[in-house]
């Protein structure tokens, strides 16, 4: 406790305060999506009406009502693997951004955008296509947990967005130098755990029956 | 920890392109897997080998959805080269949120065999 009024810009432990800020939010994060997972796998089952997460079998609800299958799972793969492309997008991006070579950062920060982009058009999509299939946040609670999970990653990657196309700006007008390099490394860290959330949802969500 | 006060910290090198590329490489591969698996288990097409490993494919999947979060982790978020502290700032939250899930999922099972049986 002695040293709680002897950190200013040097900290015991030699690390820089912001990186540790921004672990110590992911690792929050971690059981902020925990609950939602959870949330997800306990009501899942638990519904009588309205469609269902089947991607090919027709279901018959209790009351005579046949639902058709509604999860695209090949839409969704191209989501997952781009949105696992631009995690290797970034740290090429990092890597140029500590190099000093301003081109290959821009460049890649840019294709990592793109794949951002991407997933939320995808999942912008998906949500449409849920609700022309009669699936709501209200419909059953096989609905509710669905959009609450998807929707608040969906709202992670458009932050995530957001803040990279910042970063990209501030590139592209020669803000982000080698000795500023951990503005995007933070920036990456965010990124990346979007993306290993996501690796859980995927399985959970859309191919675990 | 007072032991490292003072100390400067142990992080090192980051991973070049190439094993950057590599591990991206891998995930695609894991991914690929995890689709094929669903559409030789349950697929439109799932024949009898598919039925056959069924009783297999929750616990391959979240193997190989595991190795894709550890391969994030540890290469791409830098956690085998970076200060052990950051580690730690993870993974403490991160065991928790699975003993939270798997929690979840026992007590439901637990009352769902129950309702069911009483």
């Amino acid at each position: 406790m002695s040293d709680a009024h002897a950190a200013h810009l040097e900290t015991s432990t030699g690390l820089d305060n912001r990186k540790l800020a921004i672990w110590t939010f992911i690792g929050s994060e971690c059981l902020f999506f925990a609950t939602l997972i959870s949330n997800y796998l306990v009501h899942k089952e638990t519904w009588f009406s309205g469609p269902g997460p089947f991607a090919h079998e027709v279901w018959k609800s209790p009351t005579g009502q046949v639902f058709e299958p509604i999860i695209e799972i090949p839409l969704v793969t191209l989501g997952t693997a781009l949105l696992l492309f631009s995690s290797l997008f970034i740290v090429l991006a990092l890597s140029g951004a500590q190099q000093g070579h301003r081109k290959t950062l821009l460049g890649w920060l840019g294709a990592t955008i793109m794949c951002g982009l991407f997933f939320v058009g995808m999942q912008a999509y998906e949500f449409t296509h849920f609700v022309h299939k009669g699936l709501t946040l209200k419909t059953n609670l096989f609905g509710a947990s669905f959009f609450t999970l998807t929707g608040f990653h969906g709202t992670h990657v458009t932050i995530g967005v957001i803040w990279l196309i910042t970063m990209w700006i501030d590139a592209y007008r020669g803000r982000v130098p080698p000795a500023k390099a951990l503005n995007l490394e933070i920036a990456a860290l965010y990124w990346h755990f979007v993306d290993v959330v996501w690796v859980v949802i995927f399985p959970v969500v859309y191919l675990i029956k | 920890m007072d032991a490292h006060a003072g100390q400067p910290p142990a992080e090192h090198a980051h991973p070049t392109a190439s094993l950057y590329a590599k591990i991206g490489l891998i995930l695609f591969i894991l991914t690929a897997l995890e689709v094929g698996l669903y559409e030789i288990t349950y697929g439109e097409h799932a024949g009898a080998f598919g039925h056959s490993i069924e009783p297999f494919f929750v616990p391959l999947l979240l193997l190989m959805s595991a190795a894709k979060f550890a391969l994030v982790a540890m290469f791409y978020m830098h956690l085998k080269q970076d200060h052990r502290l950051f580690s730690g700032v993870f993974v403490f939250p991160l065991i928790i949120a699975t003993i939270i899930i798997l929690s979840m999922i026992a007590l439901m099972a637990y009352h769902l065999a129950f309702s069911r049986g009483g």
